[in-house]
């Protein structure tokens, strides 16, 4: 098969070619999901497959989430591996209760005898304007439901690897897909030979000695930025992309708070009852002793997602991150 | 430029007369429930299959009565009871062939029984002492489902996947009147008339949704109504009359497997009993209404269909009961043991791989577990 795509290519084209890829290594896996076929997605995400594979395989869905996720567990249940396309983050609550009590606790409650191994695409996040209902970040509700894999990749090269992965896994994953990464490209080549690993394992992207900034998906290149910024402070600053929110990385979190003994964890989600809560709380469990000051959040404010025109006042940027870093010298300084 | 004028542009030719697509008559139900038993149509019934029905609403009532004693004695932490309903119950079984899928609700252990699973296991759930007590696979039932209609999207979601690798493969999904009115129930339905998916849906409207009365519940003509709005035939058949049950749902299975799409099937029937043994029906519903209904018995209409054919006589009936007591029995023998549980399962299947973060969990409790032990030495 040849794979013509730009040099580098964007994040989309990447979770494309991991689909087109994914498929014809395995006929089980099915993409359903609204605008998926003749339109290739409304992000493109699936762009050429219909083509390809037939409708059979990619298949235009009823515009109803819970339908869709729905059908899709009893394809599950007859050994297909579906992947579902939730156009938009808040546009996939319809199908939380199939989610919840259904795809995550199948396993469970057949005592192994019924894998979903369904993936789930959820295009999330903020930072593209977009109108009500189309910005949400929704990882807290997935983290909170056990059965279910939530990851996020922030690089071109991860959403290939671990959209893979989690296709290929024998659980649900919730693959939340960063909207405003769609487009950033990287020096990912398609053409080379492409590395798939479990999913579960933090990376640290940026090393630093001053302190760990903890985040995943959208907030990566943010917090990459900062740690740019943060050398004219006097500040080295380690970031830790988590790219799975459940299982959690904690060997790689840990060690890295424990070298530079600060931490400030990132992310968009509302803070109250968000991902930084837990994160913080285990990294105090681990690293209570190296720490020299308070895990602080830098998160999205507690509201419901702003409308565009004033959505950059909530999301988390470099200057509220490295504000927080600044916080993080109290200890030292008194 | 007006509005009107743009639209004008938009369209320089008047669009095509809108023609229906489908003529809705042949899909819309019969204004009666389909009857077999006590009319002409009894004649053409088989009599082994009517004698197996019969043996088999003998056996389902008195499961269910055993299920309900087991209640009683706290052998189970709830029962919701089909009896009044055993008809659709024991017909949605048997119409199935082996290779077929039932997938019911959490009222419907009488049809997974019926359909060959362990008497026992098909209680596992309402005893406590797992979700699911069988592997799905072994009879092709799905596990007993207790969110309201939420199984109907995984029948059609199978009978599509199935059609695609080639199988003639046909879902059965049941659902209880108060599940119609559930956005699970609208969108299984669309999907599979879209699809054209082999899957029958059987509604048995036994009347309440808990207390809540079908008027209450739906304002449509009747729940067999709601198929023609989906493009797919709606059936009304009296849900007591096993006979009628069986051919209707047969007849809408052998469409589904030649390619026909879904049919939708309202079961016209009576709950007895209470919602579960936790619930008061007295609240709700009169004597009167319920001593109506049970002159409507399935198994006394089966019986008296049998009896006047001279089909079946009184050893007949005896040997149909006899067999049932023998199944209450053994199940009675079985539910008062108490079950050995392992509570290291709680781990075992979260995760095809259990997670870092459940290896340390599953570490702390064979250390409380361990420490039992040695307490208890």
């Amino acid at each position: 098969m040849t794979t013509v795509a730009l040099k580098p290519a964007t994040m989309a084209q990447a979770l494309t070619r991991a689909l087109r890829d994914a498929m014809t290594a395995d006929p089980a896996v099915h993409v359903m999901g609204e605008d998926v076929g003749t339109l290739g997605g409304v992000f493109r995400v699936t762009d050429g497959l219909a083509e390809q594979f037939g409708e059979d395989r990619v298949t235009d869905t009823p515009l109803a989430e819970a339908g869709i996720l729905g059908t899709a567990v009893g394809m599950a249940m007859y050994g297909l591996r579906p992947v579902v396309e939730m156009q938009f983050d808040a546009f996939a609550y319809p199908a939380f209760e199939q989610l919840i009590s259904h795809v995550a606790r199948m396993r469970n409650r057949t005592r192994g005898a019924m894998p979903m191994p369904i993936t789930i695409r959820v295009p999330y996040g903020g930072g593209i304007g977009g109108v009500e209902h189309h910005s949400d970040s929704s990882e807290a509700y997935y983290m909170a439901t056990p059965g279910l894999h939530v990851v996020t990749p922030a690089t071109v090269a991860d959403a290939y690897g671990l959209l893979r992965a989690s296709i290929a896994s024998d659980d649900p994953v919730v693959f939340l897909e960063p909207k405003r990464l769609y487009w950033s490209k990287d020096t990912w080549n398609p053409d080379d030979p492409q590395t798939v690993e479990p999913i579960g394992r933090a990376v640290v992207r940026r090393p630093g000695r001053s302190a760990t900034l903890i985040t995943y998906g959208p907030s990566v290149p943010v917090c990459l930025e900062a740690a740019e910024a943060g050398l004219a402070e006097g500040w080295d600053l380690e970031v830790v992309d988590l790219r799975s929110l459940v299982p959690f990385d904690d060997e790689t979190v840990a060690a890295s708070v424990r070298r530079t003994g600060r931490a400030v964890v990132v992310h968009e989600s509302g803070g109250y009852g968000g991902p930084g809560g837990e994160i913080a709380a285990r990294v105090t469990e681990r690293c209570f002793h190296h720490l020299e000051a308070p895990v602080l959040r830098v998160a999205g404010f507690d509201i419901p997602y702003p409308p565009p025109m004033l959505e950059r006042h909530h999301l988390p940027g470099v200057d509220r991150i490295l504000d927080a870093v600044g916080r993080l010298q109290w200890e030292a300084e008194s | 430029m007006t509005v009107m004028e743009q639209r004008g542009a938009y369209h320089p030719t008047p669009p095509p007369a809108w023609q229906p697509r489908t003529d809705p008559a042949p899909l819309l139900p019969d204004a009666l429930p389909y009857r077999v038993l006590g009319t002409d149509a009894a004649a053409g019934a088989d009599p082994a299959l009517l004698r197996r029905l019969y043996a088999e609403l003998v056996r389902g009532r008195r499961y269910n009565a055993q299920a309900t004693a087991l209640t009683k004695q706290g052998r189970l932490a709830v029962y919701p009871s089909s009896t009044g309903q055993e008809a659709c119950e024991v017909a949605a079984a048997l119409v199935l062939e082996e290779r077929d899928w039932l997938f019911p609700s959490y009222r419907d252990t009488l049809a997974a029984v019926a359909r060959g699973l362990d008497p026992v296991q098909a209680l596992t759930l309402l005893r406590g002492d797992w979700h699911t007590g069988y592997d799905p696979h072994e009879h092709r039932i799905a596990p007993l489902c207790t969110p309201l209609a939420t199984q109907l999207p995984h029948a059609v979601g199978l009978a599509h996947a199935a059609r695609l690798k080639g199988d003639d493969v046909v879902a059965l999904a049941m659902v209880g009147d108060g599940g119609t009115s559930e956005g699970d129930f609208h969108e299984a339905l669309n999907f599979a008339a879209v699809w054209q998916a082999p899957v029958v849906f059987l509604v048995q409207n036994n009347g309440f949704a808990i207390s809540v009365p079908l008027a209450k519940q739906t304002a449509a003509p009747s729940l067999a109504h709601k198929a023609v709005g989906y493009g797919m035939p709606g059936r009304l058949v009296d849900g007591n009359d096993a006979a009628a049950v069986h051919q209707v749902l047969s007849e809408a299975v052998a469409h589904a497997r030649a390619g026909g799409g879904p049919t939708l099937i309202e079961a016209v029937t009576y709950r007895i009993d209470a919602h579960t043994n936790a619930d008061d029906a007295t609240r709700y519903r009169g004597d009167s209404e319920v001593e109506t209904w049970r002159a409507h018995d399935p198994i006394a209409l089966l019986e008296h269909e049998l009896t006047e054919r001279g089909l079946i006589d009184e050893d007949g009936i005896q040997a149909a009961r006899d067999a049932a007591e023998v199944m209450a029995a053994e199940l009675r023998e079985h539910m008062n043991q108490d079950p050995v549980l392992d509570p290291m399962d709680l781990f075992a299947h979260v995760y095809a791989e259990p997670t870092p973060q459940l290896r340390e969990q599953e570490a702390l409790l064979r250390a409380e577990l361990a420490a039992e032990q040695e307490g208890a030495h």
